[in-house]
């Protein structure tokens, strides 16, 4: 996708004189055992095609039947959302061809959503609450998956084609679209990343989905759209598809408004068109423009019957709801001991669950923040990547601050068996032995350093036999010298003091 | 010279199994026989499968030797329709767009045929995708009226119809959208039954108009409808429209019938299906039948629907619009046959299009068209939306007349078999065929056809009963009744006065 | 009344994905506009008060439970396949596509 002739705003200029307007679009696949109309098992990273019925493959008879888990997943979320739950809603067919849409046609849902009407509380950075208003909540199925295969001159080659695979097809979804979000100013990106993060922890506190976004579980449509002023009309918007992770969601509505602010200012118009989200450039590119494409030719499935959840099993879903995030964020505070600020940083780092799996693993709330937001925190950052995506596990840091807690090795040599860790040298142990990293604990060689230390530097081993013991750490660091870091600091302050005393 | 097998009854046919004068490789191999001697002419099959067939045949008679308890109709042999689906079996809905294509799954109701072990003869012709009302659609060629092969069959089932009539097979499985199953066997003087909606499970059935579909038994007699649709019939967990009750007692409800008592049974002629368009021998007919119901006990009286009148409309909006839909698969990406565009880019999208333009016939190209532009923007309410209201009205007429009456009755078609190509050019013509038996399908009740004569013009006609929803079993009793008061007037079955085919070597 | 023009069902031909001939194209904005025209005739009982019937009979939730059942081989999966590869269905270039 050629990228060279495209104008940006600067984003601080751009939203200094125009007001932006989200509007957000989150796909979930629920984790149920099978699709959302066929008894086909749905497991990630199975052979292509291998998980297909008749049904999710659409061939010629297949007919549909409701998933009752996802239905139920389906209204936990909607009542997460704070939503109304229908009487009776029904599915109805959205009618495109695409070849990963095996049917020709989605099943979802169109004027009948099982959940409408809602809001999400979203916790920003400095603490602030912002309310996202919801539409709805509908249910629907996945598509298939395409492959490209480029031909053998490149993109403009007849030769190019697609693979598919309908594993993922049928697999059920949870759509969720938000009202257009405004007085979101500077803050737009934000918003919108925190939004989705919010999300996905319901998602996951509910145990409807195991919300990867690395693995697609979650998928973002970000629609933006910009006005002159908050009083003015909505602008035009457009719908960036497929954002797959809260940094690219927050990059990809702060790209927008810099090209829509450049269009703007240019006198031209914004095209209203569905943008692709472009990962490593960090850019959305043109896709079809929306009006000739968007007739769906919508109408009820008549292979389904109405979706009508009895009142007693929404008041019991009700009932039974999980600790949601905020409540659950707000008492893993009190139990960790964080300051507010402390919690907000580890919230805004996504560090909440790594956290709470570290000290589930035995490592103090103090250790575990400390590694989580001191050395993976700049790690990740340095690397450009989420704090989850590092190759290191809650069990292995929690491993890390046990080896610092029982004195085996100090902070030091922790960041470098760490980094070990990180290299894929293994558990912070095997690292620690490999290394040879270990402190050193037995008297005898730290004895005769510290000898060697106090003989070298005389004048020092006679202030402190003088009772002043100011200068005692450059013996301490002449020691941490000699044995290579390895020496308990503690220790070597202990026995400098029985030496010359 | 032997008996000929193929001329017995099934429900005969499965009595001498259990006897054991007769192995269903013997009736199987008749049925093939016949198959091989007349359907050059009728060519009511698209694929006959005869090795597979005589296969069932044997395990079946090894099983009866056996001293395995069987089915009642194990061992008899079966048509199915080419737009049911078969493993393993060629499945091609009369269209070029699935030829060759083998289903790697059975239809529901094809796994209980084969549970029960009837021999599968082959697959029965019929218009393209089932759209149609003369079987003249077929992408491989008509299938010919036994009674006189320069006339059409009927339609869509117009091959499972003939391949009963021409004692082909003595069962044969058909579907009914809108009159598919009861109209060829009006003109081919055979019994067809459409069950209730719901009644026997669409599973497999590659669907043309999914609120309308329904599978159903095509048979020389009612009672064998009766025995095949309690095989067929019944819930199926695939289907979220099967109805999860038991059937009722329709084997039970047909002998009953042929008592000959309907004493206590009330009849409505509906006012609406009778008049203007139907043929003067089809009146006639009409009026004798109803005289010898009244004969047998039964109240005859006239019901007024008034909004059959607007069904045929709303038939034509629905059936088109949901058919758009279940016909978008067929696209050349992942079975059946895929065509490149003549010229320019080979995308996606241009083979889907020039698959669709070359696989696709035209009456299945025209009713695609009018379903897509009645579903698209701004169209959907003033169409689709309009005939699911007329929907509405249809049903409340059938509630009211069940009011009154235990079953409603009319001529199943308004004419007899009209000679092939006469209505292609006008497909309104050719939708008027299906005015008496549409209301059914919309409010999804239950219809029988049962043959009550010759036309002047010595071609056979029917006469429908049709019966509240999950009353299945008042058709059988009716039909029943009315057509051992039929044979026995005739002295013989309709079949009997059918002119011999002539038997190709 | 003429209802569908020759545009129009053009328009309706690229929406269903079949390539019309120009003879094809003459013919079905001819015989649609009778259908058409048949169906108008409906809209004089359809009036508002009427509620609309998409089932034949009114069923509520039927759902199955989350249980699998045996997939198809894969080898069944792609039998019927145009073209294949690797276990996948080798389908033409998607325009629009990366
Ligand atoms: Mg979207
Ligand atoms: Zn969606």
């Amino acid at each position: 996708m050629s990228t060279s002739t495209v104008d940006l705003v600067d984003y601080d200029d751009a939203v200094r004189r125009y007001d932006p307007v989200l509007g957000l679009e989150v796909h979930v696949e629920l984790g149920t055992r099978t699709k959302m109309f066929c008894g086909a098992e749905v497991e990630f990273g199975g052979d292509p095609n291998s998980q297909v019925t008749p049904v999710s493959l659409g061939l010629p008879g297949a007919l549909p039947v409701v998933n009752r888990t996802a239905v139920e997943y389906a209204i936990k979320i909607g009542l997460a959302l704070n939503c109304s739950i229908a009487e009776s809603c029904r599915f109805a067919r959205k009618n495109y061809f695409y070849p990963d849409n095996p049917k020709n046609f989605q099943t979802s849902q169109y004027d009948e959503p099982i959940a409408y009407d809602g809001y999400l509380d979203v916790e920003l950075e400095d603490g602030t609450v912002f309310r996202v208003e919801i539409e709805r909540a509908h249910m629907e199925e996945d598509a298939g998956k395409n492959t490209h295969v480029g031909g053998a001159d490149g993109r403009i080659s007849g030769a190019e084609y697609s693979l598919v695979d309908y594993n993922r097809a049928g697999i059920p979804l949870v759509e969720i679209v938000t009202r257009p979000i405004t007085g979101v100013g500077e803050r737009a990106p934000e918003i919108a990343r925190a939004y989705v993060r919010t999300l996905r922890d319901i998602f996951r506190a509910l145990g409807v989905s195991e919300a990867r976004m690395e693995r697609g579980n979650v998928r973002a449509d970000v629609n933006l759209s910009l006005r002159p002023t908050p009083e003015s009309p909505l602008g035009t918007r457009t719908e960036t598809k497929n954002v797959n992770s809260f940094r690219s969601v927050e990059r990809a509505v702060r790209y927008e408004v810099s090209r829509q602010a450049a269009v703007l200012d240019a006198g031209a118009t914004v095209i209203q068109e569905t943008r692709h989200w472009h990962e490593l450039s960090g850019i959305t590119s043109s896709g079809r423009v929306k009006s000739d494409a968007e007739d769906y030719r919508y109408f009820p499935e008549p292979d389904l019957v109405p979706v009508a959840p009895s009142r007693d099993w929404v008041e019991r879903l009700r009932a039974e709801q999980p600790e949601l995030p905020v409540e659950r964020r707000r008492r893993l505070q009190g139990e960790w001991g964080y300051a507010d600020a402390e919690m907000r940083d580890v919230v805004n780092a996504d560090a909440v669950d790594l956290i709470e799996a570290t000290v589930a693993a035995g490592s103090s709330p103090a250790g575990a923040r400390k590694w989580w937001m001191g050395e993976l925190a700049r790690r990740a950052k340095s690397d450009d990547v989420e704090l989850a995506a590092l190759p290191v596990s809650p069990a292995q840091v929690a491993q890390l601050q046990g080896l610092v807690d029982s004195g085996r090795i100090n902070d030091k040599l922790a960041r470098q068996a760490l980094e070990g860790v990180l290299a894929g040298e293994g558990d912070p142990e095997d690292v620690v032995v490999a290394r040879g990293l270990e402190v050193v604990s037995d008297d005898g060689p730290l004895l005769e350093a510290i000898d060697a230390a106090l003989a070298a530097q005389p004048d020092i081993a006679e202030k402190i036999r003088g009772g002043n013991l100011g200068p005692v750490g450059a013996i301490i660091g002449a020691v941490m010298k000699a044995t290579r870091g390895q020496a308990d600091a503690g220790r070597v302050r202990e026995l400098v003091v029985e030496r010359v005393g | 010279m032997s008996e000929d097998l193929t001329r017995l009854t099934a429900a005969d046919m499965a009595a001498r199994l259990v006897a054991g004068t007769v192995t269903s490789v013997e009736l199987t191999q008749a049925h093939l026989d016949r198959i091989a001697a007349v359907d050059g002419d009728v060519h009511a099959f698209l694929h006959v499968s005869a090795d597979d067939a005589l296969a069932t045949a044997r395990d079946i008679d090894a099983r009866r030797v056996a001293g395995e308890d069987l089915h009642p109709l194990a061992g008899v042999p079966i048509a199915i329709k080419d737009v049911v689906v078969t493993r393993g079996m060629p499945t091609t809905a009369g269209s070029k767009i699935l030829e060759g294509w083998v289903p790697p799954y059975d239809a529901t109701l094809v796994e209980r045929v084969r549970a029960a072990g009837l021999p599968i003869l082959g697959k029965t012709n019929m218009d393209e995708f089932a759209m149609g009302s003369s079987t003249e659609h077929s992408a491989y060629g008509p299938t010919r009226n036994p009674w006189d092969l320069d006339r059409i069959p009927g339609g869509s089932g117009g091959g499972s119809a003939a391949a009963v009539a021409a004692f082909e097979a003595p069962l044969a499985v058909g579907t009914d959208t809108g009159g598919s199953i009861r109209q060829p066997g009006a003109v081919t003087g055979t019994v067809g039954v459409k069950p209730t909606y719901g009644g026997v499970s669409r599973y497999g059935l590659i669907a043309l108009a999914s609120s309308l579909d329904q599978a159903g038994p095509v048979t020389r007699t009612v009672l064998d409808s009766a025995l095949l649709h309690e095989l067929i019939g019944g819930h199926d967990p695939r289907d979220s429209t099967s109805i999860a009750e038991d059937l009722p007692p329709l084997v039970d409800a047909a002998r009953r019938g042929a008592s000959g008592d309907l004493r206590g049974m009330r009849i409505g002629v509906v006012t609406e299906l009778d008049g203007d368009g139907y043929q003067e021998g089809v009146r006639a007919r009409f009026a004798e039948s109803l005289d010898l119901l009244r004969g047998l006990g039964a109240e005859v009286v006239e019901v007024s629907c008034p909004h059959f009148e607007y069904a045929l409309g709303a038939y034509y909006l629905i059936l088109p619009s949901e058919a758009s839909s279940n016909l978008a698969k067929f696209d050349g990406m992942r079975f059946g046959l895929r065509a490149e565009p003549a010229e320019g880019p080979v995308t996606a999208e241009r083979v889907m299009a020039a698959t669709r333009g070359q696989g696709f016939g035209d009456e299945v190209k025209r009713r695609i068209i009018l379903g897509t532009y009645a579903l698209s923007a701004g169209y959907y309410d003033a169409y689709y939306g309009s005939a699911q209201k007329v929907r509405t009205l249809v049903q409340r007429d059938f509630d009211a007349a069940f009011e009154q009456v235990d079953v409603l009755v009319s001529p199943t078609a308004p004419t007899t078999a009209f000679e092939l190509g006469a209505k292609l050019d006008d497909p309104l013509a050719m939708y008027l065929n299906d005015v008496a038996t549409i209301p059914a399908n919309l409010a999804g009740v239950p219809g029988l056809s049962v043959p009550n004569g010759v036309s002047d013009d010595g071609l056979p006609v029917g006469f429908q009963v049709l019966a509240p929803a999950k009353a299945d079993d008042r058709l059988y009793r009716v039909g029943a009744a009315l057509e051992r008061a039929l044979e026995t007037s005739w002295g013989g079955p309709i079949l009997a006065q059918a002119p011999e085919l002539e038997v190709k070597p | 009344m003429s209802t569908i023009s020759r545009d129009e069902v053009a328009r309706v031909a690229a929406l269903a994905r079949i390539e019309l001939r120009p003879d094809e194209v003459d013919r079905l904005a001819g015989e649609l506009d009778v259908i058409v025209d048949a169906i108008a005739q409906i809209s004089s009982v359809a009036t508002p008060d009427v509620p609309a019937t998409s089932h034949p009979l009114p069923l509520t939730n039927v759902y199955r439970e989350d249980v699998p059942v045996p997939a198809l081989a894969v080898a069944d999966v792609l039998a019927g396949a145009p073209d294949a590869q690797d276990g996948r269905f080798a389908v033409p270039q998607i325009l629009g596509e990366e």
